[in-house]
Order: structure tokens, then sequence, then C-alpha cells
């Protein structure tokens, strides 16, 4: 095995990894992503201790309560009369994961402690438990979209490229005005014309068909070209001349030759499209409150008070960056692989 | 002969000048003294220039036709009433007026004018200005928003000129605190604006596009230049009517400058950094980013406390018919239950919003009449305290029933379920949408929270009557309650809940009405004071609206800026705009 196709097992593989667990975020986040602590809006981050006041040292990390200073909004104190150790696979909040109901959470603290590895937001809901379940709409969305687009841009580039002529011309016009629309302002003047609620699953799959059918045309122009190369080569001519079907030569030996570029462009679309999610939700056009999703949860941190006093709101747009490395590294590694072969 | 009457007159005038009633006095002689009123409060030093932020661009500089507020905003440095209410005091004082009387049948009011005063533009200032102001504020075509707070009784107020000092009112019937209605009545230049009121063009006089020199005021500012999209200037009035106790002629300061500066984060940092000198209407997480930073700040911060603004939660209970919104009336069904309402009020946690909406500048609120109306409201009006269980109570009682999962359904088995609408613009009331969302949950309502563009709201909300529910705020612009009329009065514009009914629709609405009307034409303040108490019964009673809370006022500026003493009522930090100054010379080039 190539050291190239090694590199895109590692990195393909880090990102199912990624993916999967988003799916058992419920599991993974301690507290249900709606729940609000009113009396713990903007608390930092939990201090995770392991020596006690007197000294002593405990292998098992435990959490103090943290109760909010008198007179003050956001300042908060620890409460160490007693500690609250961190406990794995306890009971809380129930949440489903594909049709299963549970409440068993990988971990959390007795209550009236709590945990919150990334502190709260101003409703005093858990940042992290909502970084995690809003990864299930950000990410999955992204993913979704990439495919609904190379759908169409594979299908479309090979209608154009194969046939040519009137079609080719038709699907290639359609494609430049796609690209030349100014989406985000279409977008906005659509909003407005739909109904004034949309549920939180309709809002998703609304999101995904909006970005992935605005996203088709510039897949389908590189594989117009593609299939255009393709089509003239000896043994596709061949093949044709042995009377073989449009459908059979376009399955058999025209497609298989753009899979490479298809993947390489997924690698490149996903994270594009997560991002498309993020501004979406960020101007109100993607899944409402109290649905977390990145895009939402960074709208609050347009605030001036949020953006100077409470950094861990950031954590959304942080939490961006290392997802978005592991798609380009694994469309680099595929871009190599693919030369590696086509040479 | 005639340098003897001047001569004779002079003195006379000095000795009282308020006795304005010399028949065929030459007017030349009264324009050398002239009656100015003295302010008491601190003196201090002419010059510089105060910089202003607005949320927006002013539309006009007509004090007519200015609907918007913020063009009101900056026309209010323009112009001048004849009986004023004191913002601090919230008593109404003399202004243009020197004097006046009321007849002992609270129907007429006779006002003597001060003597001498002048325009911004240096012409002379008489009791024709005032008839002719009257008549453009209450003529229909004028569109003045003045208009219906000076028809009483169903009839505009007569004016009529004694002498060139005295105008006397004649009301047709008995008006309580009429007084307070000259307020904020712009009195006019006749000699510039006869001719736009005859020829009918009035609402094309003085746009941001007209010549200083063709405007006129008798406000502590006049215009100067409007740079769209940039700023509006506007310079001190030379001839203004009021003088400190030194004898200087007030204002202080040489120019207002307003900028328009669309966002409140961006408002917040403009102050911050100095680049604006005073803040009004901050937001609580404005002013909690700013108090971080207070003890180097250059700027000084007040809480005023309880203000008159109130917000609240309201159903759409208008009369929809049977034709268009199958759904929304099918909700009114629940909607219109008293018990209804009174449940989900029960329901929501009115310290949270406090806490975390306004992290602690607000009080919660359960009646119409905030705190910060200190005379009108009744205290009597019961504070329950938030209660899930007997908010169930309720419910259960009206036929609600709980699935096992916890969610409500009506008699007929439909879930309950309803959108609240607000306007995108205002984080505040999204976020009370959001606490509101989150405690009707735990009654098993399912609620969305939709944001919409203030103007979409208002089309919803007046015309199409397209909504379920929706948080908003109302404010009082004076605390008295005939300023809100239209709000109680079942046929009234602003009657939210069901606006421009043609009969009320309900025997409370009907009694409100009556009650509203009745203390509109009291006279005994004490009796009018049960009538509005009976009326906040009524709507907490009822609750057409479910009140949250009433944020509290959040002002700011530069510490060096004297005589700066903010207060509840609007303007609230510019009311007394012609008494500040800066304490030490500022370096104040031209923005």
């Amino acid at each position: 095995m190539s050291a190239a196709s090694r590199q895109v097992r590692a990195w393909a593989s880090l990102l199912v990894i990624l993916n999967a667990s988003v799916v058992f975020a419920g599991f993974i986040a301690p507290y249900a992503p709606n729940e609000q602590n009113r009396n713990l809006p903007f608390a930092g981050p939990t201090r995770l201790h392991f020596i006690e006041t007197t000294g002593q040292f405990h292998l098992r990390p435990f959490v103090y309560l943290v109760v909010s200073t008198p007179g003050s909004v956001d300042k908060y104190e620890e409460d160490r009369s007693r500690r609250y150790p961190v406990r794995f696979l306890i009971r809380g909040a129930r949440y489903t994961i594909a049709g299963f109901a549970a409440d068993r959470h990988l971990f959390g603290v007795e209550e009236p402690a709590k945990v919150f590895l990334f502190g709260t937001d101003q409703f005093g809901r858990d940042v992290f438990s909502r970084l995690l379940v809003g990864a299930q709409i950000s990410l999955v969305a992204g993913v979704l979209a990439a495919g609904l687009a190379l759908s169409l841009g594979v299908a479309l580039g090979a209608l154009a490229g194969f046939y040519g002529g009137w079609t080719d011309d038709a699907v290639m016009r359609i494609a430049e005005l796609f690209l030349a629309l100014p989406w985000l302002y279409l977008l906005l003047a659509v909003r407005s014309v739909l109904p004034l609620h949309i549920d939180p699953a309709r809002a998703f799959l609304l999101l995904v068909t909006v970005i992935g059918f605005v996203g088709w045309a510039r897949p389908a122009r590189l594989i117009r070209g593609m299939v255009l190369s393709a089509k003239r080569r000896d043994h596709v001519l061949a093949a044709r001349a042995f009377g073989a079907t449009d459908m059979y030569v376009l399955r058999r030996h025209v497609l298989p030759q753009t899979a490479g570029v298809v993947l390489t462009q997924l690698a490149v679309l996903v994270p594009r499209y997560i991002l498309a999610e993020v501004t979406l939700s960020f101007f109100g056009l993607g899944v409402a409150e109290p649905v977390p999703s990145w895009g939402n949860m960074l709208a609050a941190v347009q605030r001036y008070d949020v953006l100077t006093s409470y950094w861990w709101m950031f954590l959304p747009g942080i939490a961006l960056s290392p997802v978005f490395l592991l798609y380009y590294a694994l469309a680099n590694a595929l871009h190599e692989h693919t030369a590696l072969l086509s040479s | 002969m005639k340098r003897v009457v001047e001569r004779l007159l002079t003195p006379a005038l000095l000795i009282a000048v308020a006795c304005a009633a010399v028949a065929g006095a030459p007017q030349r002689a009264a324009v050398r003294a002239e009656d100015l009123l003295v302010s008491r409060a601190e003196i201090g030093r002419p010059g510089g220039q105060l910089v202003i932020n607005q949320r927006a661009e002013p539309k006009t500089l007509n004090p007519v036709t200015a609907v918007d507020s913020v063009s009101g905003e900056v026309i209010k440095n323009t112009i001048a009433d004849l009986i004023h209410v004191n913002r601090e005091t919230q008593r109404a004082e003399p202004a243009l007026a020197k004097a006046w009387t009321m007849s002992s049948d609270g129907r007429r009011y006779t006002v003597t004018l001060r003597q001498g005063l002048r325009f911004s533009d240096g012409d002379p200032f008489d009791a024709d200005d005032v008839v002719f102001s009257f008549r453009v504020h209450l003529d229909e075509k004028a569109h003045s928003g003045q208009r219906d707070l000076l028809t009483i009784g169903g009839q505009p107020i007569a004016v009529r000129k004694i002498d060139q000092h005295t105008v006397q009112f004649d009301l047709a019937e008995p008006r309580a605190g009429a007084e307070r209605l000259f307020d904020g009545v712009a009195i006019l230049p006749r000699h510039l604006l006869e001719r736009f009121h005859t020829e009918g063009r009035l609402a094309d006089a003085w746009g941001l596009s007209t010549p200083a020199a063709q405007m006129a005021g008798l406000g502590p500012f006049r215009f100067k230049e409007y740079v769209p999209g940039e700023r509006l200037v506007l310079e001190r009035n030379p001839y203004y009517w009021k003088a400190d106790r030194s004898g200087t002629r007030l204002p202080y300061l040489d120019r207002l400058v307003f900028m328009p500066v669309t966002s409140d984060d961006a408002q917040t940092m403009r102050f911050q950094s100095g680049e604006a000198d005073i803040a009004s209407k901050m937001t609580a997480a404005s002013f909690d980013v700013l108090a971080k930073a207070r003890q180097a700040a250059p700027y000084k911060l007040v809480d005023l406390g309880a203000g008159l603004d109130y917000s609240f939660l309201f159903f759409n209970l208008n009369d929809l018919g049977s034709s268009k919104l199958p759904d929304t009336a099918r909700k009114q069904g629940w909607f219109r239950q008293v018990a209804f309402r009174q449940a989900i009020s029960l329901a929501i946690d009115r310290e949270a919003i406090v806490r975390l909406v306004y992290r602690g500048h607000a009080t919660p609120l359960w009646g119409h009449v905030p705190p910060g109306n200190k005379v009108w409201i009744n205290r009597s009006i019961p504070q329950p305290a938030r209660s899930l269980d007997r908010a169930r109570q309720l419910l259960r009682a009206a036929r609600f029933s709980s699935k096992p999962d916890g969610t409500l359904v009506d008699q007929r088995g439909d879930l309950v379920e309803f959108s609240i609408v607000t306007n995108a613009g205002n984080s505040e009331r999204v976020q009370m949408a959001t606490i509101i969302q989150d405690d009707l949950r735990q009654l098993g309502i399912n609620v969305h929270v939709v944001t919409l563009e203030l103007r979409a709201l208002v089309d919803r909300l007046l015309k199409t009557h397209d909504y379920e529910a929706c948080v908003l705020g109302l404010g009082n612009a004076d605390g008295n309650p005939n300023t809100e009329m239209n709000v109680w009065l079942s046929s009234g514009a602003t009657h939210l809940w069901s606006p421009e009914q043609s009969r009320p629709a309900t025997p409370w609405e009907a009694e409100i009405d009556t009650l509203m009307r009745r203390q509109l034409t009291t006279l005994d303040p004490t009796a009018r004071k049960r009538l509005y108490d009976k009326v906040q019964e009524l709507v907490a009673q009822n609750l057409p609206f479910i009140f949250l809370v009433s944020p509290n006022v959040l002002v700011g500026a530069d510490k060096g800026l004297g005589n700066f003493r903010p207060a509840v009522l609007d303007p609230h930090t510019l009311w007394n705009v012609e008494e500040l100054f800066w304490r030490q010379k500022r370096s104040s080039g031209t923005p």
C-alpha cells in the first residue's frame, strides 16, 4: 500500500470517527442542550480539581458547587464545603440515539453540582452539550448537502459532457447563472415568503436542500470537462464500435474515471457547506432556537458584551478549524492518491 | 409724541412686564425688554460641542409632520412650547408662557406670553405665532401628531388672540391636567411657514435639504448643516429666551452633532472610546460592559431605576371572521379564555427575565403602570409569584389535559402549540421570548419563537392580524393616563390585541372605555386616580397583556459634562440641553 493511500485511510477513518461520535452526542453530552440553569448564566468552564483544600490528592477528578456571587450577574464562586467527584455512566436527561431512548451519560456529577466543560451561555445552558448536539446539525448538514450537490453536479455534468450540443449549452448556461446569483439575498427573500414557523426537522431538511441545490454548478463544470476528455479515449470509442449503449459507456468507462475527482471534491465541499450552514443559521435562516447549531451558537458572539467578556462562547468557532483541517488533509491525500493512480 | 410714549412705557414694562394688556403699545418698545427665563441650574461656561449617536438618520426637521422618534430627538432641541413639563420634577412649568390662569369650570385657559422674544432667525415672536401654530397643529390636512391630543370632547381647542401677548384657549369640556397638553406643541414661526400652510404644502417644508436660513424656531439650537449618512449639526440659537443666574444667555454649548450609528454595540463602542459624549437608552448588556471599565474611564453611568416603558406578551384576540387563518382562529379558542392567559402569566419566570435579560436592571411587572410612574401606579395590584402548580390547576379547570408524555392538549385533543413573534432587531425581546418558551414547555405547551423585521411585524399586528402571540413593549411619554388613551380604548389604533374595534368585544373592555373617558374629564386628582386604579385592576384581572418587566433607564455621559441631570422621562439626557456645559475647554474640531 502506498504512502498516499495510507494517508487517505488515516484521515478518512478519523473523519468517520468524528461523524460517528456526533451520532452519540446525546450520550457524550452531560446535559440536555436546551436545559436552562437560570441561576448560572455565563458561568465559565467548571474547574476540574484533583487536590482538595486539605491538600489531599484524588485520582478521580472532582468539582465544587458553583454559586453566583451575591449582587452580581455573571461572577461565581466555588462552594468548597463539599466535593463532587466526576462519575461515569451517570443517569441524567433523556435523549435518543437513532430512535433508541436512553438516560445514561458518559460522565457527569451528582446534582446540585454541575460540570460545564465549556461554560454556559446566557440562559445557563451547557455550551459543551450544545456544541456536541449542534455538531449533529452542522456536520451532518455539511455531509448531506455536499452529497446532494455532488450527485446533481455529476449527473448534470456527465449529461452535458457526454451529449454535448444544445444539452451542453443549456446545462452550462444554467450553471453559470447559478454561479452568478447573489444567493444570500435570494435566500433571505425566500425565507420571508415561507410560513412563520418551520419545525426544526423540516428546517434542517430545507437547509440541506438549499445548500446542496445551490452548489451543484461548480462540480458540474468540473465533471463535464472530465467526461468530455474521457469520451474521446480509444477504449471508449472501441466500446462504442462494439455497439455499447450510452448508459453502459457512461457507467462502465466514463464515470469511473471521474471517481477520484468526485471524492476530492466531496472532501473540499463538506467543510464549505458546514460553513454555509453556520452562515445561514447566523443570519437566522437555519434551525431556530432552542435547537443548537454551530451557526446559531456563534450568532450570540455578535453581541459586544459577549465578545468582550465570555471567551468560551467562541468555542463553536474554534471547533470548526480541526474539522476543516481534517477534511482538507483528506482532500489533499485523495488528490495525491488519484494523481498517483493516473500517472 | 412718539418718543414720549416710549419713555413713559419703558419703565412701566420693566416694573410689571407681565402686565401685557397695555392697549395699543408700540411693538418696538416691547422688544427692548426681554422676558428671559432665569435657569436655577449651576452656572456653566460657554463653548464646545456635544456629539450624540442616533439609531438612524432623521427624516425631517418639520416639527409638525415628524413621526419617527429619531427625527423627534433632533427637533426637540430646536423648538419650544408654551407650557413645559419639567422632566426632573414632572410638573408643568411656564416656558414661552410667562403665566397662565384656568377658569373655575376648567374650560378656559388664559396664557400670558413672554415679551420681546425672538425666533432663532431674529424675527420677533408674539401671539400671532401662537395662534398660527395651533391653527396648523389642529388642521386635519397638516397631519400633525399633536392633533388628537388637542381635540377635546370631539372638538379642537379654540384659540383666540386677546392682544399681542395674551392668548385664550377654550376647551369643549373640562380636561384634567390640561396645561400638560401644551408640552411638546411646537410654536412655529408664522413669517416662515404661513405661506406653506396656506398653499397646503406644509409637509414639504423643512426637509433635510432646506437651507438653514429658511428655518427658525424658539428652541435652544437651530439647524446648521446636514451631511447625509454622516452627521446633522445644530448650532446655538443666539436669541434663546433663557439665561443663567449670572445673566449669561443659554445655551452654553455651541453645537450639537447628531451621528447615525445603527447598532447598539457600535454605539457602546463609540461612547466607550469617547467619540460620543452622551449615551441614552443603553441596553443592560452595554451598561454592564461599560461599568466594568468604569473606574478608569472618562465617563459616568447612571441607572435611573424603573422607567415608564413596559414589555408584555399578548395573544391575537382580533375577530378573524371565518374566511382566512382558520388555524389561528381555532387557537383563539384558548387565547380568549381568561384562565388560559392567567395560567400563562403564572408560568412566566419574571425574575429570570430581570436577571438573565436585563442583568438586574429591570423590575418585574404585573400591571401596565410601571413603578417608575410613582404618581399613577396602583400598588394594590396583586403580584402572584410564579407557580406552575397553580397554572396547571387553572388549565385543568379550563378543561385542558396532559398526555402521558407531558404535552398539553385541549378538550378536543388538539396539541396546545403556538408561535410568539417579536422584532428581530430587539435582542432583549427575543431573549424574553426564549425564556417564555422554556417556561411554557414545563406546562407541556410547545412554543416557537419567530423573529421578524419590525415593519413586517407591525404590519401583521395592525393590518393582516396574521400572528398568534407577540412579545412587545410600549412606553408612556409623560406618565399621564391621557397619553395612553389609544392603547386602552377599544377603538384605539394601539389597542394591540384587537385594535380599532367598532364596539367593545368584551364587557371589561367596555368598562375600561367608560373609565378612561371619565378620567379624561375628571378634574379632581384623587377621583381621577381612583378611576385609573380601577382600569389597572381590570387590565390585571383580564390580562389582555401579560406583563413581563419594566426596564430601568440606563444612561451615561462624559464626566466633564456639567449640569448632566438625567431624568426618567424622555428625553432622558437632553431635556436640559440648554444647561449642559463642559467643565474644561475641549479641543472640538468640526467632526
